[in-house]
């Protein structure tokens, strides 16, 4: 009995609180619940942690045919770019005056390269590769970028062990004020 | 009033900022157009023609007047190796206040405006959450909402000035990825506390639906505090370019974070690590270390008349008029030179002064037709002091050119002809 009044005040005192800061009259709960199972061809998000990764997999071979034809026109056919911001390959962060960063010089995680890959190319297509196609496609920019053999199947399981040339190059400043 | 009342509060002609007020000046925006004294306007006035005959009635969408039409958004030309990519610049020379229209507000696009229709689009909550849950936009429209001033600023704004030489440019087009508006919408922590936060969880990864798919993380502290999702804009709904139906709203903070079409909230214990926080959005320092979540805007101030391509066509007395703003609070000093810095006056700062949101500043300003470098430097409620170009060069290098809010120079030379430079 003694508890439940406690509860009363307390949430009298929390909502009196927030109608204060926010002008709201009551808290509402529109949402409808949904369960992850009906997410899982909604979620693209591919984190470093490999939870994202989905099944299917193959070799930088493959994805030379895949990079040719659907990935070429834009960023060259060897990954050189038709502009500064469509170059995929080379660079050095240390030795360059001016580093010229690319996938293979300056990204952190090969995680990002699945998840930006599987959500926002090819840029007149995006989100047209199966996750075979994917995995295909991304083995051959790593492989021209030095950083794994051709033969390589790439797979959930092996793109997880794959390390960045430049892994330990970021600084979080997400806290700083 | 006569020339020598004028006080004169710092070097090459600047005049203290009360006699803004008796001067008249205020909302003469264009520099062409001001003199202190009425002189004769060497004509008869007679009534004109629209005053004689009934104009067109009342109209159910408004528009501006077809002699305003030059007042344009500046975009590069359409990329075909970057379908719907790019960038559109607000026309800062021309506007007043400090609120942009919202036709004229700066757009970003990874992959061009979806075509959202509002009753198919779907808002989701989920990953480390008690319960996931979907929302839908009428659902949303039922939350108790709020609305705030803010400005928004591409972290690529002014970018062009870490480089070796100074642009040949206008304040648009070196700056013009800066806008403010009143954003009006719900407090993300209430949808966040409806779906129940799992303490493990120190992570929103937001993702947009336009075509890229645009994602961003925000660690949970900063999404639970001013952050909205934004579903109306200077009060109609957010335009489709700015993420219509809905946006989030980080306030303060490099626009690329205030996810537009916003689709998908999931909460997790580490950042998803997105394309745009990793090979771009990043600051990569002279030791070629980068720094990753560069979140806050600094603090900054831009003169947007006299500014770049302008001409002063004679001599005389100018308003002086600009935007400052931070990314840490609000606006509380805004000073002018007319001298490269050698001197300064401070400047009136008339609008509301809220957190995180534009405010114009002005001060008069004789020019007697010599050479004058005209700079302006903001101070926020932090105690943030907008630094000189070159201690901002010197500090962070220019191999990334992200975040620049360094003080900047307009030279008018002894034709009137006004240009960016380095000084
Ligand atoms: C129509 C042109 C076009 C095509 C085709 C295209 N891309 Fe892209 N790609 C771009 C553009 C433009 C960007 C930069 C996008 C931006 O900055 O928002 C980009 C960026 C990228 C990046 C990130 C580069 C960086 O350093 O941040 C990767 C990786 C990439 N593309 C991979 C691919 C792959 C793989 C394919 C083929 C499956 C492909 N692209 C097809 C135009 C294209």
């Amino acid at each position: 009995m003694s508890t439940l009044r406690k509860r009363i005040t307390l949430s009298a005192l929390s909502f009196s609180i927030c109608a204060g800061i926010s002008g709201a009259v009551f808290a509402q709960s529109l949402g409808s619940p949904i369960s992850e199972s009906q997410l899982r061809g909604f979620d693209l998000i591919a984190p470093p942690d490999g939870s994202g990764y989905p099944e299917g997999g193959g070799t930088a071979l493959q994805g030379k045919i895949i990079f040719e034809s659907r990935c070429s026109a834009c960023h060259g056919m060897g990954g050189e770019g038709t502009s500064a911001a469509t170059r995929l390959v080379g660079g050095d962060m240390q030795s360059e005056e001016r580093p010229i960063r690319t996938v293979g010089s300056y990204w952190p995680h090969a995680s990002t390269l699945f998840d930006y890959v599987q959500r926002a190319m090819p840029a007149d297509a995006p989100k047209s590769l199966s996750s075979s196609e994917v995995y295909q496609v991304i083995a051959y920019i790593l492989n021209m970028n030095g950083i794994i053999e051709a033969s390589l199947v790439l797979n959930r399981d092996s793109l997880l062990q794959v390390e960045m040339p430049n892994k330990d190059g970021f600084i979080d400043r997400s806290q700083a004020l | 009033m006569s020339k020598q009342e004028l006080e004169k509060v710092a070097g090459n002609g600047l005049i203290n900022r009360r006699h803004l007020l008796g001067l008249g000046l205020a909302g003469v925006g264009v520099a062409a157009s001001s003199t202190l004294l009425g002189a004769d306007a060497g004509m008869n006035l007679e009534i004109p023609s629209w005053s004689k005959q009934p104009g067109p009635g009342a109209s159910g969408y408004g528009s501006r007047s077809k002699f305003a039409n030059d007042m344009q958004r500046l975009s590069g030309n359409p990329n075909p190796l970057y379908p719907g990519g790019g960038a559109s610049r607000s026309p800062l020379h021309q506007l007043q206040g400090s609120i942009t229209p919202n036709s004229l507000h700066f757009e970003r696009h990874h992959a061009g405006i979806p075509d959202i229709d509002p009753s198919q689009h779907k808002l989701v909550i989920h990953g480390l959450v008690r319960q996931p849950l979907v929302f839908s936009y009428e659902d949303l429209l039922r939350y108790p909402m709020i609305s705030k001033i803010y400005f928004l600023e591409c972290s690529g704004n002014s970018g062009t000035l870490f480089g070796p030489n100074p642009a040949d440019g206008t304040a648009q087009s070196i700056h013009g990825l800066v806008s403010g508006a009143e954003w009006t919408g719900i407090p993300l922590s209430t949808l966040l506390d409806e779906a129940g936060v799992e303490p493990e969880a120190q992570w929103i990864n937001a993702v947009g639906a336009d075509a890229a798919s645009m994602g961003r993380s925000i660690p949970l502290n900063r999404a639970m505090d001013d952050v909205m999702i934004a579903l109306f804009q200077n009060g109609e709904p957010v335009r489709p370019e700015q993420g219509y139906p809905m946006r989030l709203f980080v306030p303060g903070c490099e626009g690329n974070i205030s996810v537009k079409w916003l689709t998908q909230i999931k909460l997790s214990t580490e950042p998803g690590h997105f394309r745009d926080e990793t090979s771009k959005y990043t600051d990569t320092r002279l030791d070629r270390k980068s720094l990753q979540f560069t979140y806050p805007m600094g603090t900054k101030s831009v003169i947007t008349s006299p500014s770049g391509k302008m001409k002063l066509e004679r001599q005389g007395v100018y308003q002086v008029s600009g935007i400052a703003w931070s990314g840490r609070g609000s606006i509380r000093r805004v000073e002018v030179s007319a001298d490269g810095g050698r001197s300064w006056a401070d400047a009136m700062i008339q609008s509301h002064q809220s957190e995180k949101a534009l405010a114009r500043f002005r001060i008069p300003w004789e020019w007697s037709g010599g050479n004058a470098i005209l700079q302006s430097r903001a101070t926020d409620s932090q105690g943030n002091v907008q630094p000189t170009r070159t201690s901002l060069v010197t500090e962070k290098g220019n191999i990334s050119t992200y975040h620049f809010h360094g003080i900047q120079s307009w030279a008018v030379n002894t034709a009137g002809d006004i240009a960016n430079v380095y000084a």
